[in-house]
């Protein structure tokens, strides 16, 4: 097997003392698609934000590989110079920063894009019109008073930007409406076309995943990665949720109500209910 | 994140801090006595009645106590300031007359270029006289003023000077401002005359120079009127390890439905005792704007007050002050609203750093005669690390019927989560946190002329140097 681009290998990780993710480990090769799903506080977000370095998580054990080169030690700054990209579940309101500014800082921070002065203008116009976004958005304060949608939508800009070597999207088609969504999943789709991109996407939603091939699908519980298989694993999610798993919920995070066990069930006992009924009624019949 | 990474390097501040040869420099001997003031009163050649003003605030300075609030100014000798030190040339109107030396320095700051750029006018102290002084002519021509105060002392506009100098400040105010009362010495005149809009900002920058020495200017601003002015003063001084000090005096006098807006960047450096006073009275419908900067100063106190004394007339503050290591800034402003529909919009900002201490204080009076008027403060402080503190110490009296009064206050530190998210798309630390400190000064700095928004920007980062790894 070619070696992967991205390999997490053993990884445990806390947040605090608590700890979240155990034993990771996921190899993604050049140019595919992984989805990873799971029910609510499984520590999908935690993986995505351990593997782009959030200091807020330790890293306890493991290490993250990205082509054939350890970068558990370095900071989100060089993982973002190396070519990874997160995009957040809940991009940061970043108050008194232009759109603009923010944007040429980071395009200078990744010399290899070579995109100074004009070719700047002339790539950020064409994004913007890709997402269909107006150009009134540069001069706004950094997400600051964007809808979800429009925080979604700067992500994108900023993924099509930066053109990484491997993007791990969290929930980035959650909360959308119909166009949004649209927007988002064209923009997924220019990012692989154009760039033979490679993602690590995080969702909880099988509508982003018709518009895209998904080479392999991963399910995390309570800090593992409990099953691995093809696209053909998502319809089996979606249709009996995380039942086989152990958890009692469907893709969406919502409880299943049916399979509310014995401490959990009703008082009412409908069974007996209906033999009184029957009782009452052959009572008046009797009458 | 580790407590041994907390280490914060001193800046660069080659920018600022340049030292020129005191040689040919008069210097009077330091200290403060009668015949100190005598002979600035003598050299300046002025009439009798400032020289009685200034013997009457010597003695009202002697008679005042130090504050007893505030932060300490023990570090301030006053029986060793030297009051005065003239460098030794008359003020020109060209750069090419001005020694070398003066014209360097004046140079490095940046001050001929920008009045090539931008500017309507610039008048530039060093030490405790002025060295530069010119208007355009298409200002002049509209009846502007702009010329050193002493100047105008002498020519026509002795009795309009007479009328007003220290009568907004008096000297009883507090010991500063009778200090500034019997030393004062440079500083600007300006008279815009009714009706009349000035296109381009004046500007005023002040050099202290001399070591140990302490600089007094007294800018004195009459817009007639409907008129409309820009001012801007800038100050630096290179850094010492004796104290200087600078108790200036800014007196604003705005006319009926006039606007005028007062842009401050103040680097003192980190010796300086900032004493400063300023404030502005406000006729009807009249507006007063005041854009403050505070980075340099060992020890600052500055409260820039308004007058709201004509119905209608307003005042807008917006702030910013950066203290870092060795630095205590005490700022804010007062308001008097003293008339009807009056309004006072003031928005602030605090940073603290590497120990810094920094407070904001306001004081606003709305009297029995300002119904209807609206106030709205809000202050928001930074705190860069665990060692700098930061407080809010608002004052509020209203006596007024119908009016709508506001106040907001937050401290906050730099969000983990703020730095992640910039972090994760390739910006440095400290690139992030610089980021983040400009963008919360941002409604400063944009209110600012881009020039001075981007020296403003530029003295965000040169405080902000050297933070890697202080925080997270």
């Amino acid at each position: 097997m070619e070696e992967a681009l991205l390999s997490v290998q053993g990884v445990c990780a806390s947040a605090g003392e608590k700890p979240i993710l155990h034993g990771i480990d996921l190899a993604i090769g050049k140019g595919e698609t992984h989805v990873l799903m799971g029910p609510n506080g499984a520590g999908k977000s935690t993986l995505g934000q351990v593997i782009m370095g959030n200091p807020t998580y330790t890293m306890t054990e493991g290490a993250i590989v990205l082509e054939g080169k350890d970068i558990s030690e370095e900071n989100a700054a060089e993982r973002s110079r190396d070519g990874l990209f997160l995009s957040f579940q809940a991009p940061v309101e970043v108050p008194g920063v232009p759109l603009q500014s923010f944007l040429r800082a980071i395009v200078a921070q990744h010399p290899e894009l070579n995109l100074k002065g004009k070719r700047f203008k002339k790539r950020i116009a064409e994004i913007l019109e890709q997402l269909n976004m107006s150009a009134d958005y540069l001069d706004r304060e950094l997400n600051v008073g964007f809808s979800g949608g429009e925080k979604k939508k700067i992500e994108m800009l900023q993924l099509l930007l930066l053109k990484p070597k491997l993007a791990i999207l969290d929930e980035t088609d959650s909360g959308l409406d119909v166009d949004a969504l649209n927007v988002v999943s064209k923009a997924i789709a220019a990012y692989r076309a154009e760039n033979d991109g490679t993602i690590l996407l995080i969702t909880h939603n099988t509508r982003i995943l018709e518009h895209l091939s998904v080479d392999r699908t991963h399910v995390m519980v309570k800090g593992h990665l409990v099953a691995e298989g093809d696209a053909s694993l998502i319809g089996d999610i979606d249709q009996h949720g995380f039942e086989q798993f152990g958890v009692a919920e469907d893709i969406e995070g919502n409880k299943i109500s049916h399979a509310l066990d014995e401490d959990e069930a009703p008082a009412f006992d409908a069974e007996a209910a209906l033999a009184h009924a029957e009782a009452a009624v052959k009572a008046a019949e009797a009458k | 994140m580790a407590a041994e990474k907390q280490q914060v390097t001193e800046v660069d501040r080659s920018l600022y801090d340049f030292v020129k040869s005191e040689e040919g420099y008069e210097r009077l001997d330091a200290g403060l006595t009668p015949d100190i003031v005598r002979e600035i009163s003598a050299k300046k050649d002025e009439p009798q009645w400032m020289l009685d003003l200034r013997l009457k605030s010597l003695e009202i300075y002697h008679s005042l106590p130090i504050p007893d609030w505030g932060p300490s100014i023990e570090g301030l000798d006053m029986d060793h300031i030297v009051t005065y030190v003239k460098p030794p040339t008359e003020q020109k109107s060209d750069w090419e007359s001005v020694p070398d030396d003066i014209k360097d320095t004046f140079e490095r700051l940046g001050i001929p270029q920008a009045e090539r750029a931008y500017l309507a006018g610039v008048g530039a102290q060093y030490d405790s006289e002025l060295v530069y002084h010119n208007i355009q002519e298409s200002a002049s021509k509209q009846g502007v003023v702009y010329s050193g105060i002493e100047e105008a002392l002498h020519g026509p506009y002795e009795e309009l000077i007479h009328d007003h100098f220290m009568q907004l400040i008096t000297p009883q105010d507090h010991k500063f401002a009778a200090l500034h009362g019997a030393v004062w010495s440079g500083g600007s005149f300006v008279y815009v005359p009714k009706g009349v809009h000035m296109e381009f900002p004046l500007q005023s920058y002040f050099r202290l120079n001399a070591k140990g020495a302490g600089q007094f200017e007294h800018t004195l601003i009459i817009v007639e009127d409907g008129a409309d002015l820009h001012f801007i003063e800038g100050c630096s001084a290179p850094k010492y390890n004796v104290a200087n000090l600078h108790a200036g005096a800014v007196e604003l006098f705005v006319g009926k439905n006039a606007h005028m807006r007062y842009s401050t960047i103040e680097n003192w450096s980190k010796n300086m005792y900032n004493l400063n006073t300023k404030r502005a009275i406000v006729d009807d419908g009249g507006t007063i704007e005041w854009v403050s900067g505070s980075f340099g100063s060992h020890v600052g106190y500055l409260y820039p007050m308004s007058i709201l004394n004509g119905a209608d007339s307003t005042c807008e503050f917006t702030g910013v002050t950066f203290s870092g290591a060795t630095q205590n800034l005490d700022t804010g402003c007062k308001v008097v609203l003293n008339a009807p529909r009056t309004s006072a919009r003031i928005d602030t900002k605090g940073i603290s750093k590497a120990g810094g201490i920094q407070t904001f204080r306001s004081s606003v009076l709305v009297t029995e005669k300002a119904e209807d008027s609206d106030v709205y403060v809000s202050c928001a402080n930074l705190m860069l690390d665990d060692e700098s503190r930061s407080d809010t110490i608002p004052a509020m009296d209203v006596r007024a019927k119908n009016c709508n009064v506001g106040h907001e206050a937050s401290i906050g530190r730099i969000g983990d989560d703020m730095m992640f998210y910039l972090m994760s798309r390739g910006i440095s630390e400290d690139e992030a946190s610089t980021m983040i400190v400009n963008g919360f000064a941002n409604p400063v700095s944009k209110e600012l002329p881009l020039e001075y928004a981007v020296e403003m920007n530029n003295l965000i980062k040169l405080e902000m140097e050297g933070m890697e790894g202080a925080i997270g």
